[in-house]
């Protein structure tokens, strides 16, 4: 009951409500409100009774305490009381004791007289609710005899507020309660706090709010006790209980119950810690363990007085210095001191040790397998150049003619006469015994490759020399042989219908066959190589070309071109003729590629392991290849064993020019660009089950380096184990 | 086969290793602990032989170790002690914190400590393996006993790492142990280094110089705090033992009758009665209790065997056994003086190492037996430029004297090491040169004296020697000179083949005396060039870098050789112009 009554209080002074609410944080005090003596008598009792009321519900809202003491100014005749009573309340902190007390008293007082006032408030009864849902009956609520209570009556229309308003000289000071519908007029005394609220005042008129403050115990030390309550007896008395205690203790310590706490001995105890050495301990892990390497033991370049060889000369301190100190080989500079007492502290002695340090824990371990090898060992076991003889040692010739680079050899058949092609656009017959030259050719452009025909029947030379190849009689040795040839040339008839070729043949003039010209193969672009095949009928030429024109194959006694190929693989290098069944190299930069003449058919890709291949060249037998490539590499095939090189010999320092086999003995020699020969045995078994055995026999040197160029062809002689070799120095040397 | 199919990383290699990261993660460990765990097990990182696939792809840098040492680790009672200790700290600070200092007390006095013991066993289970892995501990020991007692780490480590330093020395003085063929004590500029032979194993270890250490701030005293906790523990294990092994009292005691003699003297007065007995002991100077009283006859006679071999092996042997008999008793009957300049410690072992007597002025430091004035010392080690009071029928040497005599296994000529003398080289005795080395003429002449010849014979042996090299040097010259007539004969021949194409003229040919052996090198070593080319390419990588190895080492020497060469060349002629001058 007491709670909507409450509520009901404070709807009555909505308009206060919520600056009163602000108000009461400040906790003003009530201490002299004027008693307004013209408040009327209903007010008075309501606002009593919503204070009991609250009081009676025990809620302790500040809130609600503000409340109270807004509403205690018109209930007239509680006054003095209320002020009581609020200050204990309020500033029970702040009171000293005797108004404590009294105030007390009279708050018991107060209560109790309040309390009567309870239940004679009848007006509103619908407790605290929204007034709207009344709004449209007559009647508030209803009372103790069910009978409706009304509304006051209010029929004005706005005439009659207005007339009310204009007439009315406390119009502006009624306001509606909304709980029971009744106009109230409002007192001076609430104008005026309405007044001061709205200004931001405090409620209270007389409340000063700067006051001095006062604090409840003064910061400074007083010399009095704050109570003045004499001591208790028991403090000057000894306590019983704990003279209990601490006979107990002594007789626990007598008894030897109690010890005393032994200082803590820090320094370690050292037993026999190997006593048992159990074989049982020792663990996998300790097998696997890799004991920290010791420490180097210092040399004598350490010594505070080392032999004066070990101190470092100026220069080498210098380079010590701008070392790295990772890349040091010592790690401190030799000093050498008088006298002992001459000797300072090494500055990095710590240093060191934290470094040992840092080795032993941080460092992965690792068993390092040291080789022991005793160098010898390692070079193979070859057997000796001596016991492989023969083989050129020596130079024994020297071909001296030639004013420009000579690119190509090429010896007779007979080994009686050797013709070489140079850059100074002159090809030159010499005798290979007597080292003469025997006749000087011009023939107005580069020679790039020559082949004497290897039939020993026919004396005849095929020359490159740009966009043609020359077929050239020599008219050297044997009357009759090279008279033979030219007649051979000569019965060459043409044939009925003209076939369609790749290359014209053309015949000389007879000035170019004054020269020993018989025969002009034009091609359509410059020609870098011609092989002859070993019947000494056909031969192949490469055009540097891109297409598929690159290869064409010659018969040189009907005239006769094709080309062989209908793609192109490739940059082709050097092609050759197997020497005895009818087979087809073509080395393009990479590959090997072996093709059936008879079948036309690919019937084998040779990796050559190596960038660039230079030139090929073929064992005898037919059944090993060797290519030289321009990565200073050669490359052995064995064509039985794989298409892979059987052994690749670096044996030269840079590029390789040429390569060639002797036609007789077990020989190849390769020439490179750094000026050397290179002879090695190569012996090939007839036994299919043993490899070829590869030993290099002879380096031979002689040429100059011109142009960064050495050696650029290599020739076996056909019958005796000589070597030539053209260099870029415009010489031909022949090793013997 | 059924099965799920692992995953790429999850077999092989990459299972058998763990990066430092997941190893500390998996023992719940802070960085600092587990390097301290690592440090005190002996655990070390490994290098797998594929580290790409051991890091799952990636080449980040990353330290591995085996997964087996982790999970030995994890089993480790000594991973709950840091725990524990890491709870102390944190119990400590908030008593701090709080002010609450009886909690501090209480907590200090419970403060959780560990004992390495068991781990020491654990790495070292025999007592061998022990003295193998003693030469750091010993190094480390003896650095921290110089430390000062003032910070940087606990003055209880410094006293104890003092104690097991002095006890050690002491045993080898008991033991006489320095005395390992050709080796022991050597005066570097870094320190002195020492070794011994323990129980047949080679111990080195290195002291500093006795000056104020100036300490560097890029070192983690950490790290090196926990090395010296783990060696402390071995080394005190390892003494004990070895005193075990001599019948010696362990914690050591002096013999009764010196220690009487001290006390009254002087032990009071120089140190605290707590301090005086480390002291006492550090002095070297006094022999140490014995369980046992010590009978006359120690040296047990070795008993012959009849041995297999020849009676030259024999004979061998038997003079082997009796130099180092002989080294052993080096010093034995000498009486040495320091003086107080000269370092104390490392004479006053080397000398009592060697049987010698040795004493020191009463001030400089406790446990000194006799007087400056003694009329029977021999030897009064000095170094200062010169004596001003000297006593005759004694020598005043440099301390170099002692250690080179040590060194060199015999007591040098003294004429050498007069205070003010410049002193000959001090040789490291940890050199054995081995064929191609380069061998320092001091260390020739020391090798002949040890050999038995006499020291004067050395000058004229050097002089021999230069004369020898003398020749050797013409002969070279000799030969040089052949090479260049050989070279301008091949001159010749060439210019005559060149010119041989030109004029068609028929010289007479010069007799050409063709030297067979020379011709045969020749072939040989073209027979080795011609071989080396037909080497695997692995194979002539390896064999390049042995003679690239061979070729510098010949270099170094060279070099050496003819640094000496032109100093010796500079002192004769310096010799020369003040032997003119005067005349």
């Amino acid at each position: 009951m007491g709670q909507p009554r409450g509520c009901g209080a404070r709807a009555a002074l909505t308009g206060l409500q919520q600056m009163s609410a602000s108000v009461s944080g400040s906790s003003t005090s009530v201490q002299s409100l004027p008693c307004p003596s013209s408040g009327s008598e209903e007010l008075t009792d309501s606002e009593g009774s919503a204070y009991s009321g609250l009081q009676d519900s025990g809620s302790d809202s500040s809130s609600s305490d503000e409340e109270e003491e807004q509403e205690e100014g018109p209930g007239g005749g509680s006054v003095p009381r209320t002020r009581a009573k609020g200050a204990p309340r309020k500033r029970k902190t702040l009171e000293d004791d005797s108004s404590l007390e009294e105030s007390k008293a009279l708050l018991a007082q107060n209560e109790y007289e309040e309390d009567s006032s309870d239940e004679e408030d009848i007006r509103n009864t619908v407790g605290n609710i929204p007034m709207e849902w009344y709004q449209d009956f007559p009647h508030i609520g209803y009372d103790l005899e069910g009978k409706k209570i009304y509304k006051p009556i209010r029929n004005k229309d706005e005439l009659d507020m207005f007339l009310e308003k204009m007439e009315n000289p406390d119009y502006w000071r009624t306001v509606q309660d909304k709980m029971t519908g009744a106009d109230i007029k409002l007192t001076d005394e609430q104008i005026d706090l309405v007044q001061r609220l709205q200004r931001g005042q405090f409620g209270d008129v007389h409340f000063n709010p700067y006051e001095p403050a006062v604090d409840f115990f003064t910061h400074e030390v007083m010399i009095h006790p704050v109570t003045n309550r004499p001591a208790d007896k028991r403090s000057f008395i000894p306590s019983l209980i704990e003279k209990e205690k601490v006979s107990k203790l002594v007789h626990a310590i007598k008894m030897g119950w109690i010890k005393p706490r032994k200082p803590k001995d820090d320094t370690p105890t050292y037993y026999d810690l190997w006593a048992h050495e159990d074989p049982n301990s020792i663990l996998g892990r300790h097998k696997m363990h890799v004991p920290a390497p010791k420490m180097k033991l210092p040399g004598h370049e350490e010594s505070y007085n080392p032999p004066p060889e070990y101190l470092l000369s100026e220069e080498e301190r210098l380079a010590w210095e701008q070392q790295e100190p990772a890349e040091r080989r010592l790690s401190f500079v030799p000093r050498q001191h008088r006298s002992l007492r001459a000797v300072p502290a090494f500055p990095r002695f710590i240093h060191e040790r934290f470094e040992r340090c840092l080795d032993l824990y941080l460092c992965p371990r690792q068993r390092k397998m040291r080789v022991n090898v005793d160098p010898e060992d390692l070079i193979p076991k070859l057997p000796k150049p001596r016991d492989l003889q023969p083989f050129p040692t020596t130079q024994a010739l020297v071909y001296r003619g030639h004013t420009s680079l000579v690119r190509c050899l090429s010896i007779s058949p007979s080994g009686q006469w050797l013709v070489s092609g140079s850059d100074d656009g002159s090809v030159r017959f010499w005798e290979v015994s007597t080292a003469r030259c025997m006749r000087t050719l011009p023939v107005g452009g580069v020679v790039k490759s020559l082949a004497w025909n290897p039939n020993p029947s026919i004396c005849l030379v095929a020359i490159c020399v740009e966009q043609s190849v020359l077929l050239v009689n020599p008219c050297l040795g044997d009357k009759l042989l090279y008279g033979a040839t030219d007649q051979l040339l000569e019965s060459y008839v043409p044939p009925e219908e003209e076939r369609v070729q790749p290359v014209r043949w053309v015949t000389a003039t007879a000035e170019e066959h004054g020269r020993g010209i018989r025969l002009l193969v034009q091609h359509s672009k410059a020609v870098k190589q011609v092989t002859w095949h070993g019947k000494g009928d056909y031969f192949a030429s490469v055009v540097s070309d891109n297409s598929n024109m690159q290869v064409l194959i010659h018969q040189s006694s009907k005239r006769w071109s094709q080309n062989p190929f209908r793609r192109s693989k490739g940059l082709v290098q050097c092609v050759l003729f197997h020497p005895i069944r009818p087979y087809f190299f073509v080395a393009t930069q990479r590959y090997v590629r072996v093709y059936n003449l008879l079948k036309q058919e690919l019937t084998k890709k040779l990796m050559s392991n190596c960038k660039w291949v230079s030139s090929m060249a073929i064992h005898p037998g037919g059944d090993n290849i060797i290519c030289g490539s321009y990565d200073s590499k050669l490359a052995w095939f064995d064509l039985d064993l794989s298409t892979r090189p059987y052994q690749l010999l670096r044996h030269h320092k840079r590029a390789l020019r040429s390569v060639a086999f002797h036609r007789r003995y077990p020989l190849f020699a390769s020439g490179s660009d750094d000026g050397t020969v290179i002879v090695c045995h190569g012996m090939v078994y007839n036994d299919l089950l043993q490899n070829p055995l590869l030993v290099p026999v002879k380096v031979l040197k002689g040429h100059a380096l011109t142009l960064d160029l050495g050696v650029l062809d290599v020739l076996f002689h056909p019958t005796q184990p000589w070597v030539f070799s053209s260099g870029a120095d415009g010489t031909i040397r022949l090793y013997t | 086969m059924g099965g799920v199919e692992k995953k790429k990383y999850e077999r092989g290699a990459a299972t058998n290793y763990i990066t430092r990261n997941r190893a500390r993660k998996k023992l719940q460990l802070s960085l600092p602990d587990f390097r301290r765990l690592c440090i005190l097990k002996g655990i070390y990182p490994h290098e797998p032989k594929h580290k790409k696939k051991v890091n799952k792809g990636s080449t980040a840098p990353r330290t591995f170790y085996l997964l087996k040492d982790i999970k030995f680790l994890l089993h480790e009672p000594i991973v709950n002690k840091f725990r524990e200790y890491k709870v102390f700290v944190r119990k400590l600070r908030k008593a701090y914190g709080k002010s609450e200092w009886s909690t501090v007390d209480r907590l200090k006095d419970n403060k959780p400590t560990y004992k390495l013991d068991h781990i020491v066993k654990e790495r070292y289970p025999t007592f061998v393996d022990a003295l193998r892995d003693l030469d750091d501990a010993l190094s480390m020991c003896f650095l921290f006993s110089t430390f000062p007692r003032t910070g940087k780490c606990h003055v209880q480590t410094i006293q104890l790492c003092r104690r097991l330093a002095v006890e050690f020395l002491n045993y080898v003085i008991a033991s006489r142990s320095l005395r390992k063929v050709g080796a022991v004590v050597f005066l570097s500029i870094k320190g002195i280094y020492y070794q011994a032979e323990v129980l047949g194993q080679p111990v080195t270890w290195i002291t500093p110089y006795t000056f104020a250490h100036d300490h560097p701030t890029d070192v983690d005293y950490r790290v090196m705090a926990t090395f010296t906790e783990f060696y402390t523990t071995l080394l005190g294990f390892v003494n004990f033992r070895l005193y075990q092994s001599l019948n010696l009292l362990y914690p050591p005691k002096i013999d009764g009758q010196a220690d009487v003699e001290l006390k009254p003297a002087e032990g009071k007065e120089y140190a605290m009665d707590s301090e005086s007995y480390l002291e006492k002991l550090s002095a070297l100077s006094s022999s140490l209790a014995r369980v046992v009283a010590p009978t006359h006859e120690e040296e047990v006679e070795l008993d012959e065997f009849p041995v297999e071999g020849t009676a030259e092996q024999m004979d061998a042997r038997k003079k082997e056994q009796e130099a180092l008999e002989k080294h052993k008793k080096l010093f034995e009957g000498l009486r040495f003086f320091l003086n107080r300049e000269v370092p104390r410690e490392p004479l006053a072992f080397v000398i009592r190492c060697f049987g010698g007597q040795v004493s020191w002025d009463k001030s400089l430091c406790i446990g000194a037996t006799y007087d400056v004035s003694d009329p029977s010392i021999t030897h009064q080690i000095v170094d200062r430029p010169q004596v001003q009071q000297q006593v005759v029928g004694r020598y005043y040497l440099q301390p170099q004297w002692v250690f080179d005599s040590v060194n060199a296994k015999l007591c040098l000529p003294v004429a050498d090491y007069f205070p003010g003398v410049l002193l000959p080289p001090h040789l490291s005795p940890f050199v054995t040169e081995q064929e191609g080395d380069y061998i320092p003429p001091e260390k020739l002449k020391l090798l002949a004296m040890q050999r038995g010849e006499e020291p004067g014979d050395a000058s004229e042996e050097e002089e021999e020697e230069e004369d020898s090299n003398d020749k050797e040097e013409e002969e070279e010259e000799d030969e040089s000179e052949k090479e260049e007539e050989m070279k301008l004969k091949k001159l010749e021949e060439q210019k005559t083949q060149s010119n041989k194409a030109l004029p068609v003229t028929v010289t007479a040919g010069k007799l050409r005396l063709e030297d067979k052996q020379r011709l045969e090198q020749e072939q040989q070593s073209e027979e080795k060039r011609l071989a080396i080319m037909m080497m695997k390419k692995r194979e002539k990588y390896l064999y390049k870098k042995i003679m690239f190895g061979k070729k510098r080492k010949v270099r170094e020497a060279n070099k050496l050789a003819a640094k000496r060469k032109a100093h010796d060349a500079a002192v004769k002629e310096k010799k020369k112009s003040k032997k003119a001058q005067r005349a």
